[in-house]
């Protein structure tokens, strides 16, 4: 395997070809904000918040999905960047009916705690409070339109781990949604196997288990990095 | 609290003679109060609070129905809803030389603001939401409540405080813990800027 070296806010790291400028920070120690990302899963460069600065481009990239290459010079944590992050997040609240008090997932909210991350206090965006509904057709679990933040990691752990395909993305522009099946109500959908991955990996209290109420929701968005390594690498939990 | 309304600043318990007491405010629009009982969890640094600073305005705090001149700091917990909200919000700006939004409701229109779900095609929502709540859901008795004058009429949209004056620091929660509370206001009674960050200060809900 070759290795490439860039640097990251200046200091050098070396990492394998063809990994993404989201490892080359982690290779450097820098964290940045993720929403959309999730170990284990494609990365799809959906949330725009782990964008970042690439000396001799004046277009910002999605570190998860672009490619670092040899020489490379890229930025994190530049004013333009945070101010970017903090905008992207306040327009996450801002485009959602996202009422932390009242939410399954408050105090475990990958959203809330970004919100937390970029420096977040209020929101600059009036709130649009935009038509949306609940689905809670399926026996175990439901779906709040209202707190999803198209992440679209349902849509990707349901394909690409479970291999079931429930989940996809409808409609365009602000009417954008998660859809069921052939757009179906959740419950009516036979490809769904009841596994519950799409509850795991949901980073806000858009899709949870009918039992949870108000600051009940557990996150377990490790399950599809466990679940790619057992299957990619036959490294296993208890080993 | 107490001598709300003495003009000459006394010795405080301090040590501070020559300082006068800040003039604290804590105003109630649409919100549950919660944030008001998150103050007063603030238990025995209610007495500290008391050494150096004279609250001249709060629902649980004096009994003073008009809003001074000259307050210094005001924490203003709930959203804007309707016109006596948007009336006191505009005094208290002109009033007072730090606003503070006061928990979820006064920062984001939290609860009160789920009646904008409600809009119609204008994008106003107060029609829709007194008409449940009078009409559709009334089991005996329906009519509008219509009082000029004493009862306040509802704006068409709940907006955050910060969309109807300008604010100076933001204190998020639903409610803000009684230690976030303490931590944002202690720095101001010693003329500094509370540092508003991280999952303890600025959390929401």
């Amino acid at each position: 395997m070759s290795v490439i070296t860039l640097s990251v806010n200046g200091k050098e790291v070396a990492i394998p070809e063809g990994a993404s400028l989201l490892e080359a920070t982690r290779a450097a120690g820098v964290e940045i904000p993720l929403l959309c990302h999730l170990d284990g899963l494609e990365p799809v460069g959906a949330c725009r918040l782990c964008l970042v600065e690439v000396e001799g481009s004046n277009r910002l990239m999605p570190a998860c999905t672009t490619a670092a290459s040899e020489g490379m010079a890229i930025h994190t944590h530049t004013h333009q960047l945070l101010d970017y992050r903090r905008m992207a997040v306040e327009l996450f609240f801002a485009e959602g009916n996202h009422v932390c008090a009242f939410c399954v997932a408050n105090g475990n909210c990958e959203l809330q705690n970004v919100a937390v991350q970029v420096g977040m206090d209020h929101s600059r965006f009036p709130y649009q409070y935009p038509q949306r509904v609940v689905d809670a057709s399926h026996p175990l679990f439901a779906i709040d339109h209202n707190r999803c933040i198209l992440c679209t990691r349902c849509v990707r752990v349901c394909d690409e781990i479970e291999g079931a395909h429930v989940w996809d993305v409808g409609s365009r522009g602000s009417h954008c949604h998660i859809v069921a099946g052939l757009d179906q109500p959740w419950g009516e959908v036979e490809a769904c196997t009841n596994c519950g991955k799409c509850v795991d990996v949901c980073p806000t209290g858009a899709i949870f288990h009918k039992e949870d109420t108000t600051a009940e929701k557990l996150r377990h968005s490790d399950r599809p990095a466990l679940l790619k390594a057992a299957r990619d690498e036959h490294v296993w939990r208890n080993q | 609290m107490t001598s709300p309304d003495q003009s000459a600043p006394e010795p405080s318990a301090a040590g501070l003679p020559d300082r006068p007491k800040l003039r604290l405010a804590t105003v109630w629009l649409a919100g549950c109060s919660g944030c008001h009982m998150s103050f007063l969890d603030l238990d025995e640094f209610l007495f500290d609070l008391a050494a150096v600073a004279d609250v001249v305005f709060s629902p649980v705090g004096i009994d003073t129905k008009t809003y001074p001149e000259n307050v210094d700091v005001c924490l203003v917990e709930g959203a804007v809803a309707n016109v006596d909200n948007l009336e006191l919000a505009r005094i208290v700006r002109q009033r007072t030389r730090l606003v503070i939004s006061f928990g979820d409701c006064a920062v984001t229109a939290n609860v009160p603001g789920l009646r904008n779900l409600w809009a119609s095609a204008d994008g106003s929502s107060q029609q829709a939401v007194l008409e449940r709540g009078y009409l559709e859901l009334a089991d005996t008795g329906a009519q509008l409540p219509f009082a000029p004058g004493i009862v306040p009429e509802l704006l068409p949209r709940v907006l955050p405080l910060h969309e109807v004056i300008a604010v100076d620091l933001f204190l998020p929660g639903c409610p803000p813990s009684a230690q976030r509370i303490k931590e944002a206001i202690a720095p101001l009674l010693a003329g500094e800027r509370p540092v508003m960050e991280g999952a303890e200060m600025i959390r929401f809900g």
